[in-house]
């Protein structure tokens, strides 16, 4: 049992992580709770702290919109915070998606179709063109594109809010991430992940890979959702720095070699040795 | 002279098997660029329609102090910051399914009406002032009944005070009772002896709460809260309210374009007088 919760221990903290935020909002809907007011595109933190999704911020103001200074402090500190400790940390420990994904990944890897269903027909460079078209669009069409069609934002609002229709865009994600493509959308086409991935191009937290341990024998690769960042696994020893990763820690946690650990960024020159 | 040296021969075959690679390359290397735009074309289409679609669709009730429907949804980040400030849980977000513009907060009437709060709640709690204080301010404070959320229509056909029974649910349920909503009384020719003790709503006071069609005694109600846009009219320059002096200082810098159809290319009284277009057959 010990060992079953240290060899998730990073998943866990993930669920606590992403339930407990889902709850505070729901709570401050429902009940009046003060501590987490709004939801993921906006919020109040302790009545006092405002935070924004940054991406969103930028549609709008790529629409056209001129916005009060509230969310616009909100978005740089979110942006801030995740330019420290990784983009994409969003994906793995905040996005409700993350849950719903990581359940069709999970069915894939127990039932072997990643077996069947080896070769990956689509690049996983869509997101930045989807990141692209979003502000495209919006500045077109006088409206923040992403936020009209987001099923992150259909799931984690209709939690909160009531959800109507919001559990297909869960179903279709899930089915397609199931049969479809592998990590199709938080993998592939998310522009929401684009975005976090170029914003936590340089952030501090990364996991570290020790060659001298490592015994090939691939876990992590299987378990990752970005395996494209894990091309020096039995490689060489070096950071994992490709923006696209989670930092989900779940190559840590299933490596029985110590091989890969969260550590801070080193600097370049000490990176290369 | 037919000496080829044969190593010059697969130096030469090298450079071709070279080039050929280069070029495929090449072909390979435009095909993915055009492959990727024309999905993201295509993919921008699907979707731009979409928002077009869903954009169009904007007769939803906005909360008090909403910013013109244009700039409300340029700006409204979706957060429910109002829907849950909201004291009456009158305002809701816009779910899938619904058909309006996804997260956007709005309300339906004759569910939960507007109680318009004098410290009005959802206002000041909106970070990106799509919700606009000074459109909901006098001399700096806060002032509820300058929200303009809608209009209320009345349906004179199926009003019941039309037919000339004595309902004044509307009337008395009136935040700004004879202001927004006044009684006009009139004699009832019908039955001769009876008065009509009609509801009337001045446009340019009703803040759109609701709370009349709340309140209407009809199944379906007959005074209903439509969003302003598609209601209040303009009388534009052509028309002055005689003998009214600021309804004629109005006008005096009017700007109006003319028209530039066929018929106005000539002076009002030849078109007048020459019929030939119409009585031509």
């Amino acid at each position: 049992m010990i060992n079953f919760i240290y060899k998730h221990r990073f998943l866990i903290l993930r669920r606590v992580s992403q339930l407990s935020l889902l709850i505070l909002y729901f709570g401050a809907n429902v009940w009046g709770w003060k501590i987490l007011v709004g939801d993921l595109s906006s919020s109040l933190l302790f009545d006092m702290i405002p935070l924004s999704d940054p991406f969103a911020v930028l549609q709008m103001l790529s629409a056209g919109a001129v916005l009060a200074i509230d969310v616009i402090i909100g978005a740089i500190i979110i942006a801030l915070f995740y330019f420290i400790v990784g983009g994409r940390v969003f994906c793995s420990w905040v996005c409700p998606i993350n849950m719903v994904t990581d359940l069709s990944n999970y069915i894939r890897r127990k039932s072997g179709l990643n077996k069947i269903q080896k070769r990956q027909p689509a690049t996983r460079n869509i997101r930045y063109w989807a990141l692209g078209l979003s502000f495209i669009i919006s500045f077109f069409m006088g409206v923040a594109a992403f936020e009209l069609i987001s099923p992150i934002g259909m799931t984690h609002r209709g939690i909160i809010f009531g959800l109507g229709f919001g559990w297909a865009a869960m179903l279709v994600i899930f089915l397609f991430d199931l049969f479809v493509l592998k990590n199709g959308w938080c993998g592939h086409i998310c522009p929401l992940g684009g975005f976090y991935s170029l914003l936590g191009r340089y952030s501090l937290i990364r996991v570290d890979h020790d060659v001298d341990k490592c015994t090939l024998c691939m876990k992590c690769k299987e378990v990752c959702p970005e395996n494209q960042v894990l091309f020096m696994i039995g490689k060489s020893s070096e950071q994992v720095l490709n923006g696209e990763c989670t930092n989900c820690g779940r190559c840590v946690e299933v490596c029985d070699d110590d091989a890969l650990n969260f550590s801070i960024r080193k600097f370049y020159e000490e990176n290369k040795k | 002279m037919n000496n080829i040296n044969p190593k010059d021969v697969l130096k030469e075959n090298k450079e071709v098997k070279m080039k050929k690679l280069a070029n495929e390359n090449r072909r390979e290397f435009f095909l993915n660029i055009s492959r990727t735009a024309g999905l993201a074309a295509l993919g921008g289409l699907v979707w731009s329609a979409y928002v077009d679609e869903v954009k169009a669709n904007t007769l939803a009730l906005r909360p008090p102090g909403a910013l013109p429907e244009k700039e409300f949804l340029k700006s409204c980040i979706k957060c429910g910051m109002c829907v849950i400030a909201c004291p009456f849980d009158t305002l809701r977000l816009a779910k899938p399914g619904e058909n309006l513009p996804m997260g956007t907060p709005y309300f339906i009437a004759r569910d939960i009406p507007c109680y318009m709060c004098p410290d009005i709640p959802c206002v000041p709690v909106c970070p990106t002032n799509a919700l606009d204080e000074m459109l909901v301010s006098t001399d700096g404070k806060l002032d509820i009944n300058k929200a303009r959320m809608g209009v209320a229509v009345v349906d004179t056909l199926n009003c019941i005070a039309f037919w000339g029974i004595q309902c004044d649910a509307c009337y008395r349920a009136c935040p700004l009772l004879g202001e927004a909503l006044y009684l006009v009384h009139e004699k009832n020719e019908r039955t001769g002896k009876h008065a009509f003790l009609k509801p009337v709503v001045n446009n340019d006071i009703c803040t759109g709460c609701g709370l009349c069609e709340k309140a209407c005694v009809t199944e379906k109600p007959a005074i209903t809260v439509v969003h302003r846009d598609a209601i209040i009219g303009k009388a534009g320059d052509y028309y002055i309210k005689g003998w009214d002096k600021a309804d004629e200082a109005r006008l005096e810098h009017a700007t109006s374009q003319t028209t530039k159809t066929e018929i106005s290319k000539e002076k009002a009284i030849d078109s007048l007088n020459d019929l030939g277009g119409l009585l031509d057959d």
